[in-house]
């Protein structure tokens, strides 16, 4: 194994120790703090380490899904006895990722077979040139913390100059995304595409703003025969005749079932335990990188039918006989499929939405208006809180609904109340800084209760 | 009784929740029992303005924008005599900037309509965030999210509001937008409407005096959440500890 030079030692010492101090003064989990430390004492500390990766580092990337479909990657690899490095969640812009390979130094060596990296869309740029993938795996690309992304057009290009910047690195793409179907044509990396073409997806999860439903060649409208959600679905340019690429991996057979989802691909049976359909996709994207780089796959199929979706729930509390939900929803897309999922509980239900705007949320919150509410209607919601910074925002949206809802100032005094005089059957949506909060407030109250307090929870919940 | 509102290519154009501003018009009419009819205008449709109360122009990336230059220059002459005639227009961000004389990119110039006298030029470094203005049209401070890299210079033209807080039209003039007639330009997000309903009783009142005549007042709504939505930001910069931790929190490097 090839030694690590004295200036990279030197920066993952002082970021190891940072990381010491942060768990020992309880301010977070730092996982970024040490890459920015690391960082500074070292500026290609990330090209040096992930040069030692064993076998292949895969990089995911894509407005929604990548860290469900990370953690499938990363679940899957181990599966079949490798060593894999994975960054925590969230942290996924540059002094994240750095910190992730800098804190799997273990002696002076790497232990890392595979490194499964999730990559911020916006960060790429600089990430992606310095982590060398050997595969870049994309979800789709819609809009999502406009603030600070600027155009959905400026994120594409993004993308593709990221993309470029790798050329060695093989592509595995949504070829439902028209978007990506366009990064496709504009690049000259090897390239895998996955899609599927039956229709499971409901009126609910389907928005009715198209992200893109231009062509870039020609400027044409394009035309769809099936659309499953956003502008994901069978596209045409009628201009130019630009398509959909066909797919080298399809999920066939789709088939809903007492809340699982089954389907074939390459002829394997893959059985998932969950009640969101746009999982398929990502056990499909997953599926289709290990192909892609040659991973093993033995144990594909039973890792799928063990592993944890939470149906994108972060975690489920048992609060005094109520079930409470806690759900992440950070763009209009997202927040669609939650919709979705509450219209599919037909159980009278407590629903608090809870938005904030710091700069980790985006500060601008007019998706808010892209998001059809209206199916909120048919939620059987007996009441409706709102909560956050933008908490009169949201009740502003609903009303333009029809639909009525109270402000909750506390969201904590909020909470107590609706475990314990509600339907107890509670939906806890909130976006990306009020999850770390929600998450206390809750198990806190799940600990108050004596014996009956109990909740589970996955690794997802870490929040930087 | 009944109002067309015409919604200008909400295919190209709709880029940070704008829809919004459409419906808030049209059930802010209804809520006065008023029809409102919302007449979307899809790429490549023509627009008859002659049958339109109240049109909205979005904001859309760059290249969306040229797309939709190339389909209103056809219709441009019927544009023009639209606003001569006092008719009502609201133009977000990249709509406001089309109705300009051109905008200009780093690369390329993109012809505009020439309704209003602007022009846009882009200059490195976007302008985003929370904006407050003070405008003639609102006893309320008129509140919103602006997000452009252009900068629009209005001349001798009336500003939609003064800057209380925020960017506006260049950065440094102090002024945003740009009204004229009835038309309001704007780079304000939010969308618009919904938080300053003031505005949207403006626009909606200029329509129905067009179309019926005579001097109207619409009757007052109960805007609690309104105002506690549109006062909540104004309150968050009036706070000092907010504006210094907020400042300090924005240097910070990781």
């Amino acid at each position: 194994m090839k030694k690590i030079r004295w200036r990279s030692r030197l920066a993952i010492a002082c970021a190891k120790l940072t990381s010491l101090l942060i768990r020992w003064l309880h301010r977070g989990n730092g996982v970024t703090l040490p890459g920015y430390v690391a960082r500074r004492i070292d500026p290609e500390i990330l090209s040096v380490l992930s040069g030692l990766v064993g076998e292949k580092i895969l990089a995911v990337m894509g407005t929604n899904g990548k860290t469900t479909t990370n953690r499938i990657l990363f679940e899957a690899l181990r599966a079949e006895g490798k060593e894999v490095l994975i960054n925590s969640t969230g942290a996924n812009m540059l002094n994240g990722v750095i910190s992730a390979f800098v804190l799997a130094v273990e002696k002076g060596r790497l232990k890392a077979d595979y490194a499964c990296v999730e990559v911020d869309e916006n960060a790429s740029v600089e990430i992606l040139p310095m982590l060398k993938p050997d595969c870049v795996l994309l979800t789709n690309i819609s809009r999502d913390q406009l603030d600070r992304f600027g155009e959905l057009d400026m994120t594409y290009e993004k993308i593709k100059f990221a993309v470029q910047s790798v050329p060695g690195a093989r592509l595995v793409v949504n070829g439902d995304d028209a978007f990506l179907g366009f990064l496709l044509k504009e690049c000259e990396n090897p390239q895998e595409v996955y899609g599927m073409e039956e229709e499971i997806f409901d009126a609910a999860a389907r928005s009715e703003v198209l992200e893109n439903t231009f062509c870039r060649f020609c400027g044409a409208r394009l035309t769809y025969s099936l659309i499953h959600y956003g502008q994901l679905g069978l596209y045409r340019c009628p201009g130019c005749g630009f398509e959909r690429p066909w797919p080298d991996y399809k999920a066939k057979n789709i088939v809903e079932q007492q809340g699982s989802y089954s389907f074939t691909v390459e002829e394997k049976f893959v059985k998932i335990r969950t009640l969101c359909p746009y999982h398929v996709y990502n056990t499909l994207a997953a599926y289709g990188t290990l192909h892609a780089v040659g991973a093993p796959r033995e144990h594909f199929g039973k890792t799928m039918e063990q592993f944890d979706f939470g149906n994108n729930r972060e975690s489920t509390f048992f609060i005094g006989g109520a079930r409470v939900q806690l759900h992440l929803a950070k763009n209009p897309m997202g927040f669609q499929q939650k919709l979705s999922l509450m219209c599919s509980d037909s159980r009278p239900k407590d629903i608090l939405i809870l938005i904030n705007d710091t700069a980790q949320d985006g500060r601008d919150i007019s998706w808010l208006w892209d998001v059809d509410f209206q199916h909120l209607k048919d939620a059987h919601a007996a009441q409706i809180l709102t909560g956050g910074a933008r908490r009169y925002d949201m009740g502003l949206r609903l009303k333009y609904e029809g639909i009525s809802s109270k402000a909750a100032v506390d969201v904590g005094e909020a909470l107590r109340r609706l475990t314990t005089k509600g339907t107890g059957n509670v939906y806890v949506v909130v976006n990306y800084s009020g999850l770390y909060f929600t998450n206390h407030i809750l198990q806190d109250l799940a600990r108050e209760e004596k014996g009956g307090g109990y909740y589970e929870a996955d690794h997802r919940t870490s929040v930087s | 009784m009944k109002l067309t509102i015409g919604h200008l290519y909400p295919d190209l154009l709709n880029l940070y929740g704008d829809r919004g501003n459409i419906q808030c018009l049209s059930r802010r009419l209804q809520w006065r029992g008023i029809e409102a009819e919302v007449r979307p205008f899809f790429a490549g449709e023509r627009v008859d303005f002659s049958r339109l109360d109240l049109v909205l122009l979005g904001g859309g990336s760059d290249r969306e924008q040229e797309l939709v230059c190339r389909q209103l220059g056809e219709i441009r002459q019927d544009f023009r005599s639209y606003v001569e005639d006092g008719g009502v227009v609201l133009a977000v961000c990249g709509g406001y900037q089309i109705l300009g004389d051109y905008y200009r990119t780093a690369k390329k110039e993109i012809p505009g309509l020439g309704i209003l006298p602007l022009y846009t030029e882009w200059e490195p470094g976007r302008l985003v965030g929370n904006i407050i203005l003070d405008s003639p049209l609102s006893l309320a401070p008129v509140v919103g999210f602006e997000n452009h890299g252009g900068r629009t210079y209005i001349g001798e033209g009336t500003p939609f509001g003064r800057v209380l807080l925020g960017y506006g039209n260049t950065k440094t003039s102090g002024n945003e937008g740009m009204m004229y007639r009835h038309v309001i330009g704007t780079y304000l997000h939010g969308p618009l409407l919904p938080k300053n309903p003031e505005i949207c009783d403006y626009l909606l009142e200029r329509a129905l005096e067009r179309r019926f005549g005579g001097v109207w007042k619409l009757k007052k709504l109960s805007d609690k959440l309104e105002r506690w939505a549109n006062s909540s930001i104004v309150g968050r910069y009036c706070d000092r500890g907010y504006v210094w931790r907020e400042r300090v929190r924005r240097r910070l490097p990781f």
